[in-house]
């Protein structure tokens, strides 16, 4: 149908398809935003390819090495102020970001590359790449295997062939058993000796304490001296089988030869893991990316958060989250139920409601200072001087931490439950409540019975929508205990087991530090994305659970409303 | 059927089982209504807490001063008598406010109880045979130096020093004197040394002495041998021109280039690195009476004058348009109409006390603007005040009698004109709202003004609500009234599923991929800020072209989903064009012909790239609410006005939302209360400095990403730490307020809809 633009524009349809543009924008927006932190946090663990290509920059020739990152273009105009020799009559180059590695060597893990430059362009299969936990990463050839100072295997080819392939499996095995030594030298350094020493430091603040309200008489002192003495006997066995095992994982080193032709010693012992992505199978590099992508899930950070997992950070979250929800349910249902069951309704009522509601909106730094000043100077101060003299002047609960965290966000998500639980309460029609009274129950019965498990559903939507709001917030958490790197987890083997006092690491922490505090910024960027997505995925999928419950909860009660 | 031959089974209901259960049920019943009424009231007053905690914290900071008698065990100290001979010329005391030092015009150095006045340590300083002591000045308070001239053109520099020792577990303060320059007096001039300055750096010193007759300035350079430790000095004197001021009292600032010099009502500046020798570069009126006192403030940067007319003023060097350096009254302290009497300057901020001939004490702070105190403590005209180095205590000399003052004055630093106006700082050259909290040295000025920050915090609000109302307003319309309502249910929770995204994840992706991303293609976002509409209207139109075959196979109110692909493309085509029309418009780097021609500086992490991780932040709060309030209007309102032929955009545009604009209204609010709270988008997304300007491109520091910043490092108690309570207890009470009103409207508007 044939219509002119004035009388299209006279209906107004214009401005209705602009504002479905803006329904349209908006979800493109979302969707966008979902998908940037996707792909660009799951393509971090796939084994990337590595570039082996001649590079020629100012009439000098040298080899490449390694993986393609980023590619932009870049207007020749802006290269040749910088004093790059651009042939005429471009206008764009394309720039690559490569990830060299070898740290240790060169000095930088990343540089950038102009494509024209690049020639001889190659994957050779033998290339390949370990993690390691010093340096970043390495990119070479393997040229030898070493046992102490005793050669084993080597091969001086670019070539694939059996001989080299005897040796790349030997250098796995090695891999291998340095690994396994690793894991008993973490058991003892980590849970062994860490146990010990927290004993240890148990004893000091029993002592000091004994110190402090003058105890005289020297049993408890000996008890303890000889309690130190045993732990340190302990220790000094712990410590020679440390010795050991070091001695052992130290035994194994390799050759291999990097971009330039230098041959360099990696010792078998600082690597993670070595594989040549050049001549993986698509299989064997899935494997690989499942490998991963468990590792970041279940391993502690390594080399300043940039590499290895977040398993601390999902642990802390996870905590944290727990214990605010013990405390706010409980909280905020009772709240709820006094203001719609028992508060007498007028003016007051109707201005606490108000006044809940609102907090909701209130900056949630505004908690963060609160929580810092009023939890931690203040409660934990006197908590300290109360009960903690003998670790004084280092402060317990006078320092952010779990507990005081937990509080924080608990007070930070009251309102959410209160708002949830009152709603639910309010869609139970005034008939059922009614009939328990009529059929003899008192209130509290007919609350606990009647009243309350109809509103669960309600409740439980607003737990959830509060768990979510904490497991993102990481403003106040910044004032209150969150910190970069804890040292152990605030759950573990040594009594009272659960360390309320402890400070611990945070995934939306770990997003900003690592992001913005790093000093390697580019290469922790791919972790960031990774968890950001995983802090996403909780979060999504608790809200959605907790809208599923909402609207079952409006299905269910439909019918007795009138 | 018959009824009448059942008889009712026999229950008793009081058997004595039954009453106890009855009871312990009513027991219970009343055990959970106390439990509920307790607990319910316990969360609320728990809540009601953060208020009044806020508020205790902030308060401290606007109490006044006050001043007492110093107690010890409950007990007032009273006077005592001047301990040793003589007329007091210096009068100090150390850190703890325990030992006091009195200097007389005898050469007695005397250390003495500050509580009873008794004698810890006398010494004598060496005075030059013959010769009598003729001025002393201070060099600093913080330093505890000071300058004696004597008769003969000699003059001595003495600091005195505390150590602490704990010996049984008991704090012991020894005190000492200590000659930086030697014991032996340096000889300035043949002159009797009436009048004395000195100023020191790191390694050298410089005096003035003389009297009224000519001056000479003696500089002095220490030059410490790296190898053997061996200190070596070397001086070298000259006469200064004469000035033809009568000058009794002159004052030398540090960087040995000024020299201030005061005579009966009149200040002299001279200028001692002058082309050609020292010569004097102004000379004003520095007050209507007479000066009676004139001193350094902390920093010895500006100075202070006391005048017999009770009016205090404060002045120091300004560079002016033509790079010369003018000395300016910043400011002028009216204390009564008594003449001033002593100034005495804390040792440890920008303040100072004055005390006039009635005996009134004055407390006052430079930057604050500040009288915190005025207390008449003396009965007449005292002699001299000093203040302890931690401002906590002061001496008072009168008649021979000393007196020690407790004096509680905490936070004298902050004023309602020093948070909120204009203040000329120390250095600047006008007056200037600046947020600067710390710095490396200690007689630093603290810039405590929260304009730069409520400014910055606005300025984002405002470019987030600038990207976010127009999208959030305009989808919210279309999903309410125009969308299918199968589409509706899968759009609404999907949009608001952004409300729960973690602001931290979208401050990163701000901060690291927006911001570098707009920085390479800013033009491109211009593009499609201009392209992306237009292109939604013109496919509109191409669509009502489309014949009706085609047209209706995509029923009415799917539109939105047409125009995905369309908003994409669209998109991706600006962004391909905008690298032409750059090299075409803008020589091909817009940011750089921006700071070229039009000299619009531009930050990486501006405000542009906040306001669109803000906005983002903002549109599912406001989407959400917008929504409910639309789809709330009844739908006989719009049934009506389309059944009298109003086209559906008519009837949105002229029923359905002015009846739904008390709801958008307040859907406003609270996207602009969460936008103004909101702290890790702007922390992780701005560069974070407190700078004033409207520009787009530059960056800000808001009061929440300034509370997160510095809270952390902040001294428990300090003023600093107050005021960061201050800027939290302001943005609670802007968005409480603002959310209370919002929500005030919502309620209005749901009764005004129950009516309809």
């Amino acid at each position: 149908m044939r219509i002119s633009f004035t009388e299209w524009k006279k209906s107004g349809s214009p401005w209705i398809w602009l504002n479905a543009g803006a329904v349209a924008i908006c979800v493109i927006m979302v969707v966008g935003l979902l998908g940037l932190i996707a792909a660009r946090g799951l393509v971090h663990f796939w084994p990337a390819d590595i570039l082996q290509a001649k590079y020629s920059s100012d009439g000098n020739q040298s080899l490449v090495i390694g993986e393609i990152v980023e590619s932009e273009q870049v207007p020749a105009e802006q290269l040749r102020d910088a004093g790059v020799i651009v042939p005429d009559g471009t206008k764009m180059m394309r720039r690559d970001l490569m990830k060299i590695g070898n740290r240790d060597v060169g000095g930088m893990d990343f540089t950038w590359v102009l494509e024209n430059n690049l020639s001889e362009q190659s994957y050779p299969q033998m290339l390949f790449a370990t993690e390691r936990r010093e340096w970043g990463n390495f990119y070479g050839y393997l040229r030898a295997l070493k046992e102490g100072d005793t050669l084993v295997g080597q091969y001086a080819g670019y070539d694939k062939t059996p001989e080299y392939m005897a040796l790349w499996n030997r250098f796995e095995a090695s891999i291998e058993r340095a690994l396994i030594i690793r894991k008993d030298i973490y058991q003892i350094e980590k849970h062994e000796i860490g146990s010990i020493n927290y004993t240890l430091e148990r004893l000091r603040l029993e002592q000091r304490s004994l110190e402090l309200n003058e105890v005289s008489d020297p049993a408890p002192y000996a008890a303890i001296e000889v309690q130190r003495a045993e732990l340190n006997a302990n220790y000094q066995d712990l410590q020679q089988s440390l010795i050991d095992l070091y001695t052992k994982i130290n035994r194994d080193s390799i050759v291999a030869e990097i971009s330039n032709g230098q041959q360099v010693d990696i010792a078998v012992a600082k690597i993670v893991r070595a594989f040549r992505p050049n001549d993986m199978s698509v299989t064997a590099k899935l494997a690989h990316y499942g490998d991963k992508l468990w590792e970041f899930v279940s391993d502690d950070p390594r080399e300043a958060n940039t590499e290895g997992g977040i398993f601390p950070a999902i642990f802390g979250t996870v905590m944290m989250v727990i214990l605010m929800s013990v405390l706010v349910t409980p909280f905020g249902v009772v709240a709820a139920v006094y203001l719609r069951e028992y508060a007498k309704q007028g003016f007051m009522t109707r201005l606490i409601r108000i006044s809940v509601n609102n907090l909701a909106g209130v900056p949630s730094i505004v908690y963060g200072v609160f929580g810092l000043g009023f939890f931690v100077y203040f409660l934990g101060g006197n908590i300290d001087s109360l009960f903690f003299p003998e670790a004084l002047p280092s402060p317990t609960f006078g320092t952010g931490g779990l507990m005081w965290a937990s509080i924080t966000l608990a007070l930070l998500t009251v309102p959410v439950v209160i708002v949830a639980t009152e709603e639910g309460l309010s869609r139970i029609p005034r008939s059922v409540r009614e009939g328990s009274l009529a059929l003899g129950a008192t209130k509290a019965e007919t609350l606990w019975k009647v009243v309350l498990p109809m509103a669960s559903p309600a409740m439980m939507t607003g737990v959830i929508l509060a768990i979510a709001r904490a497991a993102g917030e990481v403003a106040p958490l910044m004032l209150v205990g969150v910190v970069k790197l804890a040292p152990s987890l605030p759950l573990d083997a040594n009594y009272p087991f659960l360390h309320l006092d402890q400070k611990f690491m945070h995934l939306g922490f770990h997003i900003y530090d690592v992001g913005f505090q790093s000093p390697n910024v580019e290469a922790a960027r791919p972790l960031v994305y990774a968890t950001a997505l995983l802090l996403v995925m909780v979060i999504a999928l608790l809200n959605i659970s907790a809208v599923q419950l909402r609207n079952h909860l409006r299905e269910k009660y439909k019918s007795l409303e009138m | 059927m018959s009824i009448k031959n059942i008889s009712a089974p026999k229950i008793d209901f009081n058997t004595p089982a039954q009453m106890r259960m009855r009871k312990f049920r009513a027991l219970k019943d009343k055990l959970a209504a106390g439990g509920i009424a307790f607990g319910g009231i316990s969360v609320i007053v728990a809540i009601v807490l953060i208020f009044f905690y806020l508020l205790y914290e902030v308060m401290p900071l606007f109490q006044s001063a006050h001043v007492e008698p110093w107690s010890k065990n409950d007990r007032a100290i009273e006077s005592y008598t001047v301990p040793g001979s003589g007329k007091t010329l210096y009068l100090s005391m150390e850190e703890q406010a325990e030992i006091g030092i009195r200097v007389s015009d005898k050469g007695e150095v005397i250390f003495f109880n500050t509580l009873n006045g008794s004698v810890i340590k006398s010494e004598q300083i060496n005075v030059p045979v013959g010769a009598s002591i003729t001025s002393l000045s201070t060099i600093s308070d913080p330093l505890h130096q000071f300058a004696m001239g004597f008769s003969n053109g000699d003059a001595l520099i003495i600091e005195h020093n505390y150590t602490s020792t704990y010996p049984d577990g008991d704090r012991v303060i020894t005190p000492t004197l200590i000659y930086p320059l030697g014991k032996k007096p340096i000889h300035i001039g043949d002159k009797p040394l009436k009048l004395l300055g000195v100023s020191h750096g790191d390694e050298d010193w410089n005096l003035v002495g003389g009297d009224e007759t000519g001056l000479t300035q003696t500089k002095i350079s220490i030059d410490e041998n790296m190898m053997t430790g061996e200190v070596e000095t070397s001086s070298e004197s000259e006469a200064l021109p004469q000035f033809n001021i009568n000058a009794d009292k002159l004052l030398l600032l540090p960087g040995r280039r000024w020299l201030l010099m005061a005579s009966k009502n009149t200040l002299a500046v001279i200028d001692l690195k002058a082309e050609g020798g020292a010569q004097t570069t102004q000379v004003v009126e520095a007050s209507k009476g007479t000066i009676t006192d004139f001193q350094t403030l902390l920093g010895g940067n500006a100075v202070l004058i006391g005048d017999d007319l009770g009016k205090v003023s404060q002045w120091f060097l300004v560079r002016d348009d033509v790079t010369d350096w003018k000395l300016t009254k910043i400011r002028e302290f009216t204390g009564g109409t008594q003449p001033i009497v002593n100034l005495s300057i804390e040792h440890r901020r920008k303040g100072f006390a004055s005390l006039d001939t009635a005996g009134t004490l004055r407390l006052f702070n430079t930057t604050a603007e500040r009288n915190a105190l005025t207390e008449t403590i003396i009965d007449g005209a005292a002699d001299r005040i000093a203040y302890a180095p931690r401002s906590n205590a002061m001496l008072s000399e009168k008649d021979g009698q000393l007196s020690l003052w407790a004096i509680h004055n905490e936070h004298p630093d902050i004023s309602w004109s020093a948070l909120w106006s204009k203040v000329w700082y120390e250095g600047y050259e006008k007056p200037e709202y600046i947020w600067q909290s710390s710095a490396s040295s200690n007689d630093f000025e603290p810039k405590y003004s929260l304009v730069p920050l409520a400014f910055g915090t606005l300025k984002a609000a405002f470019y987030a609500m600038l990207l976010g109302t127009p999208l959030a307003i305009c989808g919210a319309i279309y999903t309410a009234y125009f969308m299918v309502p199968a589409m509706r249910r899968k759009v609404k929770p999907f949009i608001e599923l952004m409300e729960a995204l973690p602001t931290v994840i979208l401050g990163f992706l701000a901060g690291l991929w927006l911001a570098p991303f707009m920085e390479d293609k800013l033009a491109g976002i211009f593009v499609i800020l201009l392209f992306v509409p237009i292109a939604i209207v013109v496919f509109g139109f191409v669509w009502a072209q489309v014949p009706d075959r085609i047209r209706f196979l995509i029923p009415e109110g799917w539109d939105a989903a047409l125009l995905l692909p369309v908003v994409i493309l669209a998109a991706m085509f600006s962004l391909y064009m905008a690298d032409g029309l750059e090299s075409l418009l803008f020589g091909g780097d817009l940011r750089l012909w921006m700071s070229n021609e039009l000299d619009i500086p531009f930050d990486q992490r501006n405000a542009l790239v906040v306001g669109i991780a803000m906005g983002f932040a903002v549109i599912p709060t406001i989407f959400s609410i917008t929504e409910d309030a639309i789809f709330a209007v009844p739908k006989h309102l719009s049934y009506g006005s389309l059944a009298l032929g109003a086209t559906p955009w008519q009837t949105l545009t002229r029923v359905v939302l002015p009846t739904a604009s008390p709801g958008i209204f307040s859907a406003l609010m609270i996207g602009m209360g969460r936008a103004v709270g909101e702290t890790m988008i702007v922390l992780m997304a701005t560069g974070n400095t407190p700078i004033m300007d409207m520009n787009i491109f530059e960056g800000m520091r808001t009061l929440a990403a300034n509370i997160a910043v510095e809270v952390p490092e902040s001294a428990v108690g300090s003023t600093h730490y107050r005021i960061l309570f201050l800027a939290a207890f302001v943005l609670f009470m802007f968005t409480f307020v603002v959310n209370t009103l919002a929500e005030l409207v919502r309620q209005r508007l749901r009764k005004k809809y129950g009516s309809l």
